[in-house]
């Protein structure tokens, strides 16, 4: 039930956004997360996006994984 | 698809594999409180990777599993009223409730309709204004402000025809609860990432302050997983119990703060009844005064007393108590097909899960 998926934020009108979703462009109500621009990434769950997603903390934790994958 | 398939990488994972292992000296036993965590667990193999001694446990993180049978007896019972129409989850159709399901019902000519949004209802309501439409909505604070904004707009927009049965439960009280039960062996907790979306890390700080257990935030990924597992591991070796935080990428300290102002903008905190957990105090909401018009618990309907199946371990399973396999019915007269316990019906559901992928 708690499922969110990624998407990028396409397309911006008023407080609902298209939002890209592995191809398929789907209406996302940002009444729950108004502060995002075209191009940024939000988690979306049912319907509405509930978070921006922190691209660059998500390099940094792939940074960290790959350290220690070459660390062994 | 980007955020997704760089934290299924192979490579990493045998990296967080062989620390794991490095680390790990001593049997734990790690509980994720999420059923979207069980479904990605064995949907990954993950339990199979992991060294022998390592045990991953589900806990009760499942809304459709936790729904108490007077709350869908209710909504059967709503359903039979004239002119009323039924709108939820998906989810909720096959969840048996003491003599009949949604489903069923549905069967039989009462409306009773599916929706993906709570904003559906809203738009099912502005269609069918001779019809009374009751959502019933469950879930924990992924979904609760959904739910809630939801409200307020139906509120907005002076929408006379549409009521809400809340089901609906809060993370932290159930924890605190579980805690507290002597029969619980969880050295720490794997936190469900997406409730922490909206709450933030400061919930749950009572997991270690008042139950020395460390906890990990955690995505949904393998490598997320694999990534939380490993610094619960590290903190029980080194000793320390911390709330600590694998999921950066969506869970910031304060969480979601416009979320959680919808909630308290419509609901307060109150006691809820969990399937197997029996009431918890705080693990619920009730609807403001401004909102109680909405609220379809005012319905004056008679509803049959609640009875589960007397040999369904739904209730222990949810505790990380008993599994799936030590229920006689499971696979038996217990299936997917046939739910008799609502752990078997949502995908998420940690004996649907043990049903699928064992
Ligand atoms: S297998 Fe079915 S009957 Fe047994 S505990 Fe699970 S849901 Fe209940």
């Amino acid at each position: 039930m708690c499922l969110g998926i990624p998407g990028r934020v396409v397309e911006i009108e008023k407080n609902v956004a298209k939002v890209d979703v592995g191809g398929i462009v789907r209406d996302i109500s940002l009444d729950l997360c108004p502060d995002v621009s075209v191009g940024e990434y939000v988690l979306i769950h049912t319907g509405f996006a509930i978070h921006k997603v922190d691209e660059s903390e998500a390099h940094e934790t792939l940074k960290l994984l790959t350290e220690l994958a070459e660390a062994i | 698809m980007k955020f997704i398939d760089e934290f299924r990488d192979k490579d990493l994972a045998k990296g967080l594999l062989q620390n794991i292992e490095k680390t790990s000296t001593r049997p734990v036993q790690l509980m994720e409180v999420c059923g979207t965590h069980t479904v990605s667990i064995f949907r990954y193999g993950i339990r199979g990777l992991l060294p022998e001694h390592v045990k991953l446990l589900s806990g009760p993180g499942c809304p459709v599993c936790v729904t108490p049978n007077q709350d869908i007896d209710l909504a059967i019972a709503l359903s039979r009223q004239k002119d009323v129409m039924i709108v939820t989850f998906g989810d909720m159709m096959k969840v048996p409730g003491s003599t009949s399901s949604l489903q069923k019902e549905k069967a039989e000519g009462k409306d009773i309709r599916i929706i993906y949004s709570s904003l559906e209802a809203i738009r099912i309501a502005q269609k069918n204004p001779d019809k009374k439409v009751i959502f019933l909505a469950i879930g924990f604070e992924t979904t609760s402000p959904t739910i809630a904004v939801a409200i307020l707009r139906s509120k907005e927009e002076k929408i006379k025809n549409l009521f809400f049965l809340n089901s609906q439960k809060r993370i932290p009280p159930a924890l605190y609860a579980l805690l507290q039960s002597e029969k619980l062996n969880v050295d720490g907790f794997i936190l469900p990432g997406h409730v922490s979306a909206i709450l933030g890390i400061t919930p749950y700080q009572f997991i270690a302050k008042d139950f020395g257990r460390p906890a990990v935030i955690t995505g949904f990924e393998p490598l997320d997983i694999l990534q939380g597992v490993w610094m619960l591991i590290r903190q029980i070796e080194e000793g320390r119990a911390v709330i600590d935080n694998q999921y950066g990428r969506i869970v910031q300290e304060n969480g979601n703060p416009l979320a959680m102002q919808k909630i308290d903008e419509v609901f307060v905190h109150d006691h809820a009844q969990w399937r197997g957990l029996g009431t918890i105090p705080d693990s619920g909401y009730r609807f403001k005064e401004l909102y109680a018009e909405m609220d379809a618990a005012n319905f004056d309907v008679e509803v049959e007393p609640p009875r589960e199946h007397p040999q369904c371990l739904c209730g222990e399973v949810l505790q990380g108590i008993k599994t799936p396999v030590e229920c006689r019915l499971f696979k038996t007269a217990c299936h997917p097909e046939n739910p008799i316990g609502p752990c078997m019906v949502s995908m998420e559901g940690t004996c649907h899960a043990y049903f699928k992928f064992s």
